[in-house]
């Protein structure tokens, strides 16, 4: 039986857990991070690898500002490419009201210094002569693009252990609480002492909330994602549509990655597959955008596991029930460009308590109706 | 010269039907029954560059296994060269650029 | 009770399985990617390239003949769907392709004869034009009457080497050498075994004695292949168990190390998988009858442990009777008869594999440099680089850094490689570094508009 004893225990190696492994250990404090598999194998290692502002919540705009910032110097910060192109971002509307809602949107972020160009019709064509059907108007955001998901957390784990941090693959951490000074965390052949625990277990973050008697609707969420042949380059934008449905890119090796609506899933034995019927659906909603993804081939598949809220917007902050539990979960299908922001705003909670970009929108309280219940009878009594 | 010097060797003549197809613009005689992978490499040795690096390919397994023998026909489709039938009329692109400069891609 | 029985495979299994279905008065679709039945050793040339069978199969003439008409005697009572492809199996559905339109066919019970694909290991010049694989030689004569090459040398560690050699002197084709890369003491050492067959060991041994008298180079314990040429084939390198270096001029090779079963479906299917020491390789566990560890779920042939071509045909059978007991018909007679005459076959089966034992000094002598995964370009150097950077201990993590295995081929020509290659640069053992998982779809498909059958 191992023991340790640190400042911070973080448990889930996936984007959020690493990042806050490497800024938690910039802030001078010791880190044990526990991944039950390999860092960055579930959500962070194989999702779309979208790198997007654009189309966010307003409350999610001061966190993904944030994120921005960093993504340019990330090769820096970690000390390897990671494949981070900004391409830009280009959200097509199909109608004058998807128009209408762009223009809203576009106002919503400038006021966020998000500064998205919006294009008509006809200059989305002459620009970008691969849109084929007549599109009604598009926003384009510059600094947007992709990078590769399946190199990002495990170089954010391997830089976070060059600082010193205590990686721990395979390890699933089974049990922890909270003794009303430190947690004592178990995994096989483990016992751990923290002062904090990061609960950055993604889509089995909810083991951690009823451990701490919280709860919170947590669903399972399968993006489908595929990928075509290689083909010569040209399309030069990443591509959403208003009203969701599809959004695909092309990598500079020529394919084409495609995603949107739903795969298949099972969280107790891991596993996420693609659904056929789903992807067929996206690739022929594509090529009536793009004609010239009609014939191309589809040579992968896969889908992943995501934590998922009903209002779409991920649980951040200080738990409600324990002192120095943090939750960073359920980022709804969005969160791999947040991650390089959400270990810095991780170590703000562990530091200070709070964190100096605003999250209360993302408090797990918003859920909690028996603590909100519980909040309201003991703000009458006093 | 590369890439005129063919690959494949007809050793079992057969009588049947002959026509053309086209390959990267040039008339290229078949006869019915020969794989498309047949009718380019009886007369050159290679069906594509390879995407990522320098060089070129000529299929490998011939039995739909190992995808290496895609090519792009005149009509936009993709298919793979070991498994579809030479039809009059067809016609390919390979890309495949000859060494002595008479570029066909 | 009406259910929907599907094979996948028209080769000596999957038509073998139908027969018996038919026989039993079932109905049922049998799918093949292939436009014409037959399967890899049985396989007729396309319309207008037809020859005799006697041309064409040799001393197994009979047998292609009598698999061929099999299927066309069944044929107005099965649902017979030649081009279809198979791409994905999930949840009790299949996904097909059939001259570009997709289709779903939900089955009751699916007999997987898929038959499989050379073992490919590869070596210095095996992407230039003019190298196949020596199934692809084969192919290239049987279906097209054709020769790779002008003056081919041809590589293997199996009994198809020998057999592919004599096809094409029989032909006339100009051989420049035959290498085997397994030992000749090894063939000694098995013969007994092998006896359990002679019939099989005598025509083997004419192959032999073909090559032998058109003076053609035969040699064993090959090693250190290495391709001549810059943009095509100009010859081939090899060191002789003696340690002595050979080059011929040559203007294509076909080379391959054995077979490895196509298994992406059972993989879809979602039937466990074992690891298999005497072969070096993953293979789906088959229990009794050539039931997959998934109910309902059937292997037929090749697609599941190679065994060649008459145990496809009486694995094919006793699958479609696993099928009927499954259903509720009484343990057919027939069913001790077939154990009894597969044990005979396994034996000779046990002595093929110890003649031909797997060529680890090929995988060893893979040098940094050497592409591994030839759809991604992805080196020897590449994936030991990045153990180094990395530490992945598994197969799957190394594809997802490295690419190896993500190309159109799947990793069906690369994925085991990458894993001796893994398992050699980290210590651990094979098995450990797992196998890479499937993903639909089994082949690349197309997108084409508006067309769903
Ligand atoms: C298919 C797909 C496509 C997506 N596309 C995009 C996109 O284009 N853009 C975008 O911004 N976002 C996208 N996302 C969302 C993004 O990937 C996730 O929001 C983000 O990766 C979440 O990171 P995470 O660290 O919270 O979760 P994960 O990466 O899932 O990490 C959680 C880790 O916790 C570990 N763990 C869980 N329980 C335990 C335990 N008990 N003990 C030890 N370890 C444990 C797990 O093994 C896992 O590694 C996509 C997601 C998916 C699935
Ligand atoms: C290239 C090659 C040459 C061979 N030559 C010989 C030989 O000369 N002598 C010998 O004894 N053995 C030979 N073998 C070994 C051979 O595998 C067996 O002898 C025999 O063919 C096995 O029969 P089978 O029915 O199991 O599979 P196969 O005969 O291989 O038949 C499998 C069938 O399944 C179809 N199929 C596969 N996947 C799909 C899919 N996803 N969707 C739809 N259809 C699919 C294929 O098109 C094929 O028709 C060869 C093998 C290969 C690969
Ligand atoms: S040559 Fe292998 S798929 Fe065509």
């Amino acid at each position: 039986m191992d023991k340790i004893s640190v400042d911070v225990a973080i448990v889930g190696g996936g984007i959020m857990g690493c990042s806050a492994a490497l800024a938690l250990r910039k802030a001078g404090l010791t880190v044990a991070l526990f991944d039950k598999g390999l860092c960055g194998a579930q959500a962070s290692g194989v999702n779309a690898g979208g790198v997007r502002q654009q189309g966010r919540h307003v409350t999610e705009m001061p966190m993904t500002r944030r994120a921005a910032k960093i993504w340019p110097r990330l090769h820096e910060i970690l000390g390897e490419d990671i494949e981070f192109r900004q391409v830009g971002h280009m959200r097509l509307a199909r109608s004058e009201a998807d128009v209408e809602m762009l223009e809203k949107h576009a106002a919503m972020a400038r006021e966020h210094d998000l500064h998205l160009q919006l294009l008509s019709g006809k200059v989305v064509q002459e620009m970008f002569p691969w849109v084929g059907r007549k599109i009604a108007g598009a926003s384009l955001a510059v600094e947007d693009g992709h990078a590769n998901p399946r190199l990002v957390a495990p170089a954010f784990a391997r830089a976070a252990r060059a600082h010193g941090a205590d990686i721990r693959e395979f390890t699933p951490v089974e049990s922890a609480q909270w003794t009303g000074q430190h947690f004592e965390i178990e995994a096989p052949d483990l016992q751990v002492k923290a002062r904090h625990l990061v609960n950055a277990a993604g889509a089995w973050a909810g083991k951690f909330l009823s451990l701490f008697g919280e709860s919170a609707p947590l669903t399972l969420r399968t993006p489908n994602l595929f990928v075509t042949e290689p083909v010569s380059y040209f399309m030069t934008k990443s591509i959403a549509v208003c009203g969701g449905a599809v959004y695909f890119r092309q990598v500079e090796r020529g394919n084409v990655v495609l995603g949107g609506g739903p795969g298949w899933g099972d969280l107790t034995i891991e596993r996420a597959r693609n659904r056929a019927d789903t992807t067929l659906g996206q690739f022929q909603r594509a090529a009536e955008l793009v004609p010239e993804l009609e014939g191309l081939q589809i040579i992968r598949s896969w889908s992943g596991l995501e934590g998922d809220l009903p209002d779409k917007l991920p649980i951040v902050g200080m738990s409600r029930t324990t002192p120095n539990l943090i939750h960073a979960f359920g980022f709804c299908g969005h969160g791999f460009q947040l991650g390089p922001a959400m270990g810095e705003i991780i170590c703000e909670l562990v530091c200070e308590g709070r964190s100096q970009t605003p999250i209360d929108a993302f408090c797990i309280s918003r859920f909690d109706t028996q603590a909100v219940e519980q909040k309201r009878t003991a703000g009458a009594t006093h | 010269m590369f890439p005129d010097e063919p690959q494949f060797h007809r050793i079992v003549p057969r009588s049947g039907v002959r026509f053309a197809i086209t390959v990267d613009g040039r008339q290229v005689e078949v006869q019915a029954g020969d794989l498309l992978i047949s009718a380019i490499l009886l007369h050159q040795s290679a069906l594509r560059r390879f995407e990522f690096g320098d060089g070129y390919r000529a299929g490998f397994c011939l039995m739909a296994a190992c995808q290496d023998c895609w090519i792009k026909l005149g009509d936009g489709r993709r298919v793979r060269a070991c498994d579809t039938v030479a039809r009059p009329g067809m016609s390919v692109t390979t890309g495949v650029v000859a060494v002595n400069g008479s570029a066909n891609a | 009770m009406k259910e929907t029985i599907v094979i996948v495979g028209a080769g000596p299994a999957g038509v073998r399985a139908a027969e018996t279905l038919v026989e039993a008065g079932l109905a049922l679709i049998v799918l093949d990617e292939s436009a014409r039945a037959g399967g890899q050793i049985y396989r007729q040339p396309p319309h207008g390239a037809e020859r005799p069978a006697e041309k064409l199969y040799g001393s197994e003439a009979g047998k292609a003949r009598a698999i061929h008409t099999a299927l066309e005697q069944i044929r107005p009572r099965v649902d017979y769907r030649p081009g279809t492809l198979v791409w994905n199996c999930f949840q009790g559905k299949l996904n097909t392709l059939h001259d570009n339109a997709q289709g779903i066919l939900p089955f009751d019970r699916l007999i997987i004869a898929t038959g499989a694909f050379d073992r490919v290991i590869p070596f210095p010049g095996w992407t230039l034009p003019g190298v196949f694989t020596l199934g692809g030689a084969q192919i290239a004569l049987k279906s097209q009457g054709i020769a790779i090459g002008k003056r081919t040398v041809l590589v293997g560690a199996g009994p198809l080497l020998p057999l592919v050699a004599s096809q094409y002197l029989e032909a006339g084709a100009e051989i420049a050498a035959v290498l085997d890369v397994t030992p000749f003491k090894a063939k000694i050492a098995a013969l007994q075994r092998m006896m359990a067959m002679p019939a099989m060991v005598r025509r083997g041994l004419s192959y032999l004695s073909k090559i032998r008298r058109a003076g053609v180079p035969m040699m064993y314990g090959v090693r250190s292949l290495a391709v001549a040429g810059d943009r095509r084939v100009e010859g081939l390198a090899w060191t002789d168990h003696r340690g002595r270096r050979h080059q011929v001029a040559c203007d294509a090779v076909g080379a391959s190390f054995g077979l490895k079963p196509e298994m992406q479906l059972a993989d879809l299917a979602g039937c466990d998988f074992r690891f298999d020491e005497l072969t070096r390789q993953w293979l789906p566990v088959v229990g009794a009858g050539g039931r997959s560890s998934v109910p309902g779920v059937y292997f037929a042939g090749d697609c599941s442990a190679i065994g060649g071509a008459d145990v496809a045909e009486l694995t094919g059978i006793r699958a479609a009777l696993s099928v009927l007991e499954d259903r509720g018909t009484p343990k057919p007679q027939q069913l001790r008869q077939l154990e009894t005459e597969l044990a005979r076959h396994a034996r000779f089966r046990a002595g093929i594999e110890a003649a031909y034992p797997f060529p680890n000094h090929l995988i060893d002598g893979i040098d940094d440099s050497l592409m591994v995964c030839r759809c991604e370009g992805v080196s020897a150097g590449d994936l030991r680089a990045n153990f180094v950077k990395s530490g992945a201990p598994e197969v799957n993590r190394l594809k997802s850094f490295t690419r190896v295995g993500m190309g159109r081929c799947q990793g069906r020509v690369c994925g085991a490689v990458a894993a001796e290659i893994l398992a050699a640069k980290s210590g651990l053992p094979l098995p450990e570094v797992g196998r890479l998982r499937g993903q639909h779809p089994i082949k690349p498909i197309p997108l084409v508009a508006g067309k769903q059958s």
